[in-house]
């Protein structure tokens, strides 16, 4: 139990889907308060000072840093983590990892495949340097990243080939 | 179709890339309280603690020094027959009133949360009295040196010579001695998922949660410091975000927790972060390296020598020895050359540093780098192309089984396959083509070759003669469910190399059932056999063995059983497909059917036959103390003149693991070595400030990593020898990759250097500013 002395702050926000209210510790990063709270234990602490990339989550559709937010930061928004991001792009990502070997401890993947889909939803060119520069941010210590590079050009693929045979039809 | 050999992703990774992964910070014990340490802010300190303004704030539960924890904590300290002589202090989960390191844990806080913890860290009064520090390795043994600990002769930990046939004449006798002097910085392992611990005390038993790669190692010294019987000890190791070796040894810290949670008998839970992380993990490879190669007349390799100096820090690592890395270094020295004369000399010192550890690939990516500079040299010496020189120098197949020059055992190792099928990769003519014409249009590209021979899945005779507590024999227990599939469990450990998903196969082959029907555990030392974890790259090697052993005395219980119901000889019956059979294989009842029936129509089973749904293999090797692996790297680098950055434009990698259980896994083993050793060839570096010894690294924006863009693609290839003292046949991959690409990286930059101002490199990481230097382009 935290001490009557640590400052709180109330907060009503979205969290995959559902409203959320509750009190957050002020100094607590949204990726803290989602973990330890919300038991969202998906995205990952890796360095807790911006520069991994394995907190990443979507605030009001946009990946960020979860350990450069603070709860309190995210009053008011729409949170969406791993554990519920859906949609073609997540689907085909998640499926072209586990296919192509691109995860081996799996600590960096949340964050890696948030940081992907941007990429397959803002619809560009996918080469493997574009892809690179995508998930420059996102530190794989496993990998070598060039299974995550072969998943997300695979996964790219999947979802034109989808795209191609429903406007086929 | 068999499942050994076929690429299969890890089970556990549909589980992982939905958000499910269960790391050690995902764990959380009702009532547990937050731990934070105050640790050393000088590499060299006397210190005395005011705890009283810390243990006033609010939320503070208590606040431990090291008098605290010694009332249930024994100090440990490492010894080992291979070292005899070793200097190593003894340690404790906490310094007592002086530190030896900059991150050395002083005093623990117990609070309600991590951020109040913290805050009263900060709180405690700290006396801080500086004392001399010693951190380079060279500065420690110079005369008059202050000393790491009061009361030592001086900072050498430890030492050895190595010495075969005749070096001295040999390089008397040389038509051309080339010789070079190599300095390797210290870098860190940098798992993603940091270490911690949660643990918990019920009255009788500790349970701790570890991010950590030997649990049942752990287990053992977790009750040996705690006073506890082992089997009083549960270590639960979960997923695990990534080992390479950091995750392997005794920690303050970890010790710490469990012995505060001993004595308080409160849930405790204590993750690093990545500044604890890049501070307090073992480092690992500082060396400074004199050596020089003896050739004679015809261009044959006659005689090397070596004169390693390595930092170990402040104490030698629990409980293996920091000193293993030499050892490891010196074994591998010209290990793929034919030569018959050896000088070696190792020193290793103490220093006021954190203590450096067994990280992938031990020594071997510092030995491989200085054989494979000092090849280049002499090729280039002769005016000769290197490949051309390798060639003529390797070992042949048909020259071993033999003991290398400096002591190493070979066998099975066909280099020459090896380069054969890496030059068809690589296109060398091509390839030449392509640099020369780059080259004329004034780019600066070089071409890095090396050879590697590596020691990996270490047999019980390396440890044990040595008197250290490591298993070096694993266990599988698999028991036959009454879904008609496999679960097991291993004393392997899984650290993300997916290792379960390997010896889920090799038990679906050795009981006749597919891969999908077969779930492999490991890391709970409650449920998984004893044995010795992940290290040495012996998952496949020794793991592999004990799954298939298991999985072939399930299968002769299985067809026992069937027989008996089904009145057949059991040698007319087969397991195919997750069914009994008959030989042709018809199907004659399901696995499933079998095992209800065993299970729970025992009634109906014949009298006297009670075959078992379970069944246990310990794998032990007797031949063999290692088994040695080699391989093939080349790496193709540009250097930008202006800043003298590097970048690896293309990478080849040929490897021989033996048998591959899974290409899958191999692969990806492969490539993330290579990723590890373009890292540490490039960027990684834990640097120290010259004048105050302290710590420049501690942060992921100081400390470089490898990124996306800064790995290329990676060609690979393989050479499949299997070892022939085993089954299966595998030898290790996990660390093959790191094995060779610092020295592949190394030899790259300096053809790059050597063809656009003859200048050269002898530093790794290679700094931009090295570069500039030797393209003459900065004073």
């Amino acid at each position: 139990m935290l001490p009557l002395e640590e400052p709180l702050a109330e907060i009503a926000c979205m969290v995959n889907g559902r409203p959320i209210s509750g009190r957050v510790v002020l100094r607590q990063s949204l990726v803290e308060w989602l973990r330890a709270e919300l038991g969202l234990t998906g995205s990952h602490v890796g360095c807790a000072h911006g520069v991994c990339g394995a907190c990443h989550l979507r605030l009001d559709g946009v990946v960020v840093r979860g350990c450069l937010v603070l709860a309190v930061q995210a009053d008011g928004a729409d949170v969406e983590t791993i554990e519920a991001a859906s949609g073609p792009e997540v689907t085909a990502l998640r499926e072209a990892f586990v296919e192509h070997g691109a995860l081996q401890c799996g600590f960096c993947t949340p964050g890696m495949i948030l940081q992907a889909a941007e990429l397959l939803l803002g619809g560009g060119p996918l080469s493997r340097e574009a892809i690179r520069e995508q998930l420059s941010g996102n530190y794989c210590r496993c990998t070598g990243y060039q299974p995550i590079i072969d998943a997300v050009q695979a996964a790219g693929a999947a979802l034109q080939a989808q795209a191609g045979g429903a406007g086929g039809e | 179709m068999p499942a050994i050999g076929q690429s299969m992703p890890r089970a556990a990774s549909r589980r992982m890339v939905a958000g499910g992964g269960r790391y050690l910070d995902d764990h959380a014990a009702r009532g547990e309280w937050h731990v934070a340490f105050l640790r050393s802010p000088f590499p060299h300190a006397r210190f005395t603690l005011d705890t009283a303004p810390a243990r006033a704030l609010p939320g503070v539960e208590a606040v431990l020094l090291a008098a605290d924890l010694a009332a249930v904590c024994r100090p440990w300290q490492t010894t080992s027959a291979s070292f005899p002589g070793l200097v190593s202090p003894a340690q404790t989960p906490l310094a007592d009133g002086r530190a030896t390191w900059q991150g050395e844990p002083v005093a623990m806080i117990l609070a309600a949360s991590r951020a109040i913890a913290e805050d009263a860290a900060e709180a405690i009064a700290a006396d801080w009295t500086e004392l001399p520090a010693i951190t380079s390795p060279e500065a420690a043994l110079a005369p008059g040196a202050p000393l790491v600990h009061p009361g030592l002769a001086d900072n050498r930990a430890w030492g050895q010579e190595w010495r075969r046939g005749e070096p001295e004449a040999a390089f008397a006798e040389a038509a051309l001695v080339v010789e070079e002097r190599l300095v390797f910085t210290r870098h860190t392992g940098v798992a993603l998922e940091p270490r911690g611990a949660v643990a918990e005390w019920d009255g009788g038993t500790l349970m701790l949660r570890l991010s950590h790669q030997m649990p049942h190692q752990m287990r053992l010294h977790l009750a040996e410091q705690l006073d506890l019987a082992v089997n009083r000890v549960r270590v639960i190791c979960g997923d695990v975000g990534g080992g390479f070796g950091l995750k392997m040894h005794v920690y303050q810290d970890e010790m710490a927790v469990a012995a505060a949670c001993r004595l308080l008998s409160r849930p405790l839970r204590w993750v690093a972060d990545r500044m604890e992380s890049l501070m307090a993990d073992i480092h690992a490879r500082e060396h400074v390296v004199q050596a020089r190669m003896a050739v004679d007349a015809q261009g044959m390799i006659t005689a090397m020598e070596i004169d390693d100096l390595q930092g170990l820090g402040a104490v030698s690592i629990y409980p293996r020895s920091s000193t293993v890395e030499a050892m490891s270094l010196l074994r591998v020295v010209g290990a793929p050359y034919r030569f018959a004369h050896a000088l070696g000399r190792t020193t290793c010192v103490l220093q006021n540093k954190v203590p450096t550890g067994q990280y992938r690939g031990v020594g071997a990516p510092i030995g491989c780098a200085v054989t494979e500079r000092l090849v280049e040299k002499a090729a280039r010496a002769r005016g000769e192309d290197s490949w051309q020189f390798r060639t003529r120098n390797l070992l042949r197949a048909d020259e071993m089984p033999r003991i290398s020059a400096f002591g190493a055992a070979l066998h099975g190792l066909h280099h020459h396959t090896a380069m054969d099928q890496a030059a068809a990769l690589i296109d060398l003519p091509a390839l030449r083509a392509e640099i020369a014409a780059g080259r004329a249009a004034g780019r600066v590209l070089g071409l890095g070759v090396a050879v590697t021979v590596e020691f990996t899945a270490s047999g019980p005779a390396i440890y044990g003669p040595a008197g250290v507590g490591v298993a070096a024999t694993d266990t599988v227990v698999v028991t036959l469910e009454p879904t008609g599939e496999l679960s097991a469990q291993a004393s392997i450990s899984e650290i993300g190399q997916g290792i379960t998903q390997g010896l889920a196969q090799v038990l679906a082959d050795a009981v006749g059932v597919p891969a999908s029907a077969v779930q492999v555990g490991a890391g709970d030392t409650a449920s998984s056999p004893h044995g010795g974890g992940a290290w040495a790259s012996r998952g496949a090697a020794i793991g592999g063995e004990a799954a298939w052993g298991a999985g072939r005395l399930l299968r002769t219980q299985l067809l026992e059983g069937a027989a008996a119901l089904l009145q057949a000889a059991p040698d007319s019956l087969d397991i195919r497909d997750g069914a009994i059979t008959d030989a042709a294989g018809v199907p004659r009842m399901t696995l499933a059917a079998l095992a209800r029936t065993m299970l729970f129509r025992g009634h109906e089973m014949p009298q006297g036959v009670t075959p078992g749904l379970s069944a246990t293999y310990q794998y032990r090797r007797e031949a063999d103390p290692t088994l040695a692996n080699n391989g093939v790297h080349a790496a193709l680098v540009e250097i930008d003149p202006l800043t003298g950055l590097v970048r690896v434009l293309r990478y080849w990698m040929v490897g021989d693991c033996g048998r591959v259980l899974n290409p899958l896994l191999v692969d990806g083993q492969y490539r993330g070595g290579v990723a590890t050793g373009i890292g540490e060839a490039l960027l990684e570096a834990c640097r120290y400030d010259q004048e105050t010894g302290q710590f420049m690294s501690g942060t992921l924006a100081d400390y470089l990593l490898p990124m996306a863009p800064d790995i290329p693609d990676i060609t690979l290839g393989h050479v499949e020898t299997p070892y022939p003292g085993s089954v299966l046949g595998a030898k290790g991959a996990g660390e093959s990759g790191t094995c060779g690409a610092p020295a592949a990286v190394l030899n790259a930059v300096n053809d790059a250097l050597a063809a656009a101002s003859g200048g050269a490199v002898t530093e790794m990481p290679i700094h931009p500013m090295a570069v500039l230097r030797a393209l003459g382009a900065m004073a």
